[in-house]
């Protein structure tokens, strides 16, 4: 995958360093006081996690720029307090909910990572929630709650389209974000990068 | 002093009980939308941004900070796995058919392939093809296609 031919030790370690990270993290947050005992205790637990239960490395990796991490997660914010409110008041109102939609939304990202934020988060914004992803075709099958027209459905397209692209500008490669220029479905230039 | 303890007060009870009501509308939504995929949306939304805004009220109340991460760990749990699991049942309800067709203004995943013409072996009795003669020929044909490409 990189050019250099380091030995698969050292390449296994600087793909897990993220997940020993956030599993010290999340051990020391446990445990509710800071303490050396709690960070060399965390670093044992998420070494002895890793290598026994070891998973298959994220394709790719990670960057993250900072502004479009910051505006990503605003928006973020914002949808995830609004669709709870939206959804409670559709669940209170007398006249409940109109009809609902299916609809697949034609993806340009090619990346697991990506792919798996832009469900998680799709799942937490206004009316959407993913039913299904053809990772081959990168369509996404989204039910949506509540629509009244083909306007709406349209308009919930366009909505998916512009989280992918927050997603994308906040965590993908420069490549990735090229990608987002071509129109919907169309190849990108580069050939053989295809996950397994 | 006392004065800022009620203040704090006052905030963490706004922010509980707003989110026991969203909890409380998550249930709401269970009973009265018409099916499994709408009722994924009213057991994830509202849910999770009640279960956020009691941990908000919580970490105000609460003292000491040992409290705080462990919310915080809570928080973060809560947005990570509600997505996966509203995602997987709502995926095994509509490939098992369990959708009212009749509420749906549109559905493109049924256009674009052809789920409800063969059989898939995972179907409640209760959905059959819509000319099931003809769809178990098909599958059948399908099957011995795919042996043969093997």
């Amino acid at each position: 995958m990189t050019g250099d031919p380091a030995p698969a030790a050292t390449y296994r370690l600087r793909h897990q360093l993220p997940l020993l990270v956030w599993l010290v993290l999340v051990w020391n947050l446990l445990w509710g006081t800071w303490s050396w005992a709690n960070l060399l205790g965390g670093i044992v637990v998420a070494l002895a996690v890793t290598l026994l239960l070891p998973l298959p490395p994220v394709v790719g990796g990670a960057r993250v720029r900072p502004v479009a991490l910051v505006r990503f997660l605003s928006y973020f914010v914002v949808d995830l307090v609004s669709s709870g409110a939206l959804v409670a008041w559709q669940t209170v109102r007398p006249s409940g909910i109109d009809r609902s939609a299916i609809v697949t939304v034609q993806l340009r990202t090619d990346s697991d990572l990506l792919l798996t934020i832009l469900a998680e988060s799709l799942t937490l914004v206004p009316g959407s929630m993913v039913i299904d992803l053809d990772r081959e075709r990168r369509t996404l099958g989204l039910h949506i709650l509540h629509v009244s027209n083909e306007d709406d459905v349209e308009r919930q397209r366009a909505s998916v389209l512009a989280q992918e692209e927050r997603v994308v500008r906040a965590f993908g490669s420069p490549d990735e974000i090229a990608a987002l220029g071509l129109a919907p479905g169309e190849e990108p230039a580069r050939a053989g990068r295809r996950t397994p | 002093m006392t004065e800022l303890r009620t203040v704090a007060d006052v905030i963490a009870i706004v922010f509980l009980l707003l989110g026991s009501f969203l909890c409380l509308t998550a249930g709401l939504g269970l009973l009265r939308f018409p099916d499994v995929l709408t009722r994924m949306h009213a057991g994830t939304k509202p849910q999770v941004l009640g279960v956020l805004l009691i941990m908000v009220g919580a970490a105000i109340r609460l003292q000491g900070w040992s409290a705080t991460w462990m919310l915080l760990l809570v928080a973060a749990f809560q947005m990570l796995t509600a997505p996966v699991s509203a995602h997987m049942i709502s995926r095994v309800a509509y490939r098992r058919r369990h959708v009212r067709r009749d509420r749906l203004l549109v559905d493109e995943l049924r256009s674009e392939r052809r789920p409800d013409r063969v059989y898939r072996g995972d179907e409640p009795a209760d959905a059959p093809p819509e000319n099931s003669g003809q769809a178990l020929a098909e599958s059948r044909r399908e099957e011995r296609r795919e042996d043969g490409a093997r």
